[in-house]
């Protein structure tokens, strides 16, 4: 019961502080929104091959727009002491950690999700593939978050960090962008996407397993170094 | 008849990086005692704090400490978000440790933080951050205490209202191992004064 409400308070407190700086949650969105709008300035009017390469649009928009929050996930904790007593509090560090993570996808990530479908049938994604388009950024976003949570852990502790992260992140958020992009293409050519959001499901169960203690890990090192 | 050690350091070594801060420490505190660290600065003393906390590991030597349940750590920086108030700020605390938070309202006043309780951690002064970090004290309701520097901000009135809560600790049973650079107020009572040689 103590456990479910330290997860709970943390859950709590993530969303409020989200809600004092609604500028600060709003950014990314709209980042993401005018990546997306502007890139069919840059090509001819009512270009058809722009619903080609719409899922990739939404989706490296979709990604960029989430490293530009993850340097603070843990960053504000490491300044004012909080991650000392996180690190001491009787809930385990990995399931705080995830709590925070969880909490950084429900402001951050879902959002984007939501908003991909308006966004990919803006850029001609066909009836089919708009769907599909926000279904793998459901199954993609939390993966990001982790994994980005998780470099977020290694470099809480390094000035200008906000420089190494995208470094570090991005390659290895390269398969969350081939599988979420795959499934959106397939869709679109009549084919059944479930393979590669099947694979999207398997990438998020393994870093929702994994990243977790990792994460915990890097910042107690973070904490004695 | 002596009081059972629950504390013990035996023989420790800790290290920065590739400098050592000091080896072969030993102390043995019980319940009921108020311990003093002292020492030159970078002699290791937050360090040894952190290690018995449980934050940083020990290059060697044995040490034997209370489960971190009966242990409250308070350190250098004061755990508190400067977007949330000082009520908020305990609140989070309460939730994360399983702690009763109806006692947040008495836990400032005792502090003499009322008004503070409503305001964001930004606006709080050096000394009232320090406060409200110190409010956690009164309610973890831990035995150990473990404190880095508690004095640092505090003016004359704080540093007396800290030694109100030392002394009332130490006469409900509990023990306190503090670093600080100033002298302890008299009403903090019997002190042992424990020196960190390199």
């Amino acid at each position: 019961m103590s456990l479910l409400k330290a997860l709970g308070a943390t859950l709590l407190r993530e969303l409020r502080l989200a809600a004092r700086a609604p500028a600060e949650a709003a950014q990314p969105l709209l980042f993401y929104a005018l990546v997306a709008a502007i890139f069919p300035l840059g090509v001819t009017a009512n270009e058809p091959s722009l619903a080609k390469y719409a899922p990739a649009i939404v989706w490296i928009a979709a990604l960029l727009a989430s490293l530009m929050t993850l340097e603070r996930v843990f960053r504000s904790d490491f300044d004012d002491g909080t991650l000392e007593l996180l690190a001491l509090a009787h809930p385990p560090l990995p399931l705080i950690v995830a709590a925070k993570l969880a909490a950084h996808w429900l402001v951050g990530g879902l959002p984007l999700a939501l908003l991909a479908w308006p966004l990919g049938s803006g850029l001609g994604l066909s009836a089919e593939a708009a769907p599909v388009l926000a279904m793998s950024l459901l199954l993609g976003t939390p993966t990001l978050v982790l994994l980005g949570g998780f470099a977020a852990a290694l470099t809480v502790g390094l000035p200008r960090a906000g420089l190494l992260l995208p470094i570090l992140i991005l390659p290895m958020l390269a398969p969350v962008l081939i599988f979420g992009a795959g499934a959106v293409r397939m869709a679109a050519d009549g084919l059944d996407p479930s393979a590669p959001l099947y694979f999207l499901a398997a990438l998020l169960a393994l870093s929702a397993t994994l990243v977790p203690f990792a994460a915990a890990a890097a910042l107690r090192n973070a904490l004695e170094s | 008849m002596q009081p059972t050690p629950t504390l013990v350091v035996e023989n420790l070594a800790l290290a920065r990086g590739d400098r050592t801060l000091f080896a072969g420490f030993s102390l043995t505190m019980a319940a009921g005692e108020v311990v003093h660290l002292t020492g030159r600065n970078g002699a290791g003393k937050t360090s040894l704090l952190e290690t018995i906390a449980g934050l940083r590991q020990p290059e060697s030597g044995r040490l034997s400490v209370p489960p971190p349940e009966q242990m409250h750590w308070i350190g250098h920086k004061n755990g508190l978000h400067p977007a949330l108030s000082a009520g908020e700020n305990l609140q989070f605390w309460c939730g994360l440790t399983g702690s009763d938070d109806g006692g947040i309202g008495a836990a400032l006043d005792r502090l003499q933080l009322r008004a503070a309780r409503y305001r964001p951690a930004r606006t709080l002064s050096t000394g009232q951050k320090r406060r409200t970090a110190l409010a956690r004290l009164l309610l973890s309701h831990r035995l150990w205490w473990l404190l880095d520097e508690p004095l640092a901000g505090l003016d004359v009135e704080g540093t007396t209202l800290f030694a109100e809560l030392v002394a009332a600790h130490r006469a409900a049973g509990g023990a306190i191992l503090l670093t600080s650079h100033q002298p302890l107020p008299p009403q903090c009572g019997l002190i042992r004064h424990v020196e960190l040689r390199a």
